[in-house]
């Protein structure tokens, strides 16, 4: 399990979720997006097309993600969640805190 | 470095007798950085021989995920003295899998939902309500240290 950060042509913060997000990377998920923000970046994309499984505590991190975000007067989309991982965030209404977008490219062209 | 699991796989009789069950039983310290690996260990048994949807594979791999780490950082505090045990039974027909740490318990029923508007901005507190959200069956031993989740096959 790992992240990989790429900057997209139009400047938004691409971070790409590879394997799990769960208790045991969770905190290495907050650096990267803290990172990033301290780096000056407002707009910033979080996807999931590579990612297997999420747990509570991914969702958490998410969750504390986003309050960040939104304090330092940013905007954070969600991308390419499938069937399986989009069923956690609809149980939890989680849902309806994020900006949730089928893929990366339509998450990238409503910012 | 050798893994620390400890896995044990052994054929018995089904309770009640409906069949051949597979016991697996896997202890593991408790340590988060462990998880992952025996999430994959317990789920591949569960599904060994068996055409299991991904939906399936899915569920298990998020409430195993869950058990031990409530098992893990609630129940033993992160002590690496204490350890994490699972027991999983498995049945043509289901899949029980009961986790069970070294901690005092606690008491399932004091746990609030967490999908009420005012809990939606807080970063803790959804995983016994994704557990029972994703099994078809949740109960816990006497004492709170001790969770069994039932899942049927498809």
């Amino acid at each position: 399990m790992s992240f990989s950060q790429t900057k997209d042509a139009s400047g938004v913060a691409v971070l790409q979720v590879e394997g799990q997000l769960i208790v045991g990377n969770r905190q290495e998920l907050k650096e990267l997006v803290q990172a990033a923000l301290d780096q000056g970046e407002r707009r910033l994309l979080i996807d999931f097309s590579r990612t297997g499984y999420i747990d509570s505590s991914g969702l958490g991190a998410l969750v504390s993600i986003s309050k960040k975000i939104r304090e330092a007067g940013g905007e954070l989309r969600l991308s390419g969640l499938n069937e399986d991982l989009r069923s956690l965030f609809e149980l939890t209404k989680l849902d309806t805190l994020f900006a949730i977008a089928e893929t990366p490219q339509q998450a990238l062209a409503s910012f | 470095m050798p893994s620390p699991l400890r896995l044990c796989v052994r054929r018995s009789p089904a309770s009640g007798g409906s069949g051949a069950a597979t016991l697996v039983t896997l202890r593991l310290p408790s340590e988060v950085e462990c998880i992952e690996e025996a999430v994959e260990l317990v789920t591949r048994h569960c599904l060994a021989g068996h055409d299991a949807p991904h939906k399936t594979r899915f569920r298990l791999q998020v409430v195993l995920s869950e058990a031990l780490s409530n098992a893990i950082m609630r129940g033993n505090r992160e002590d690496r003295g204490k350890w994490v045990h699972i027991r999983a039974e498995l049945g043509p027909e289901i899949i029980q899998l009961v986790v069970t740490d070294e901690g005092s318990g606690f008491d399932p029923a004091a746990v609030p939902e967490p999908i009420r508007p005012e809990q939606l901005d807080e970063a803790n507190g959804r995983g016994l309500y994704l557990i029972r959200k994703l099994v078809d069956e949740v109960s816990f031993n006497e004492q709170g240290n001790s969770i069994c989740m039932t899942l049927r096959r498809p």
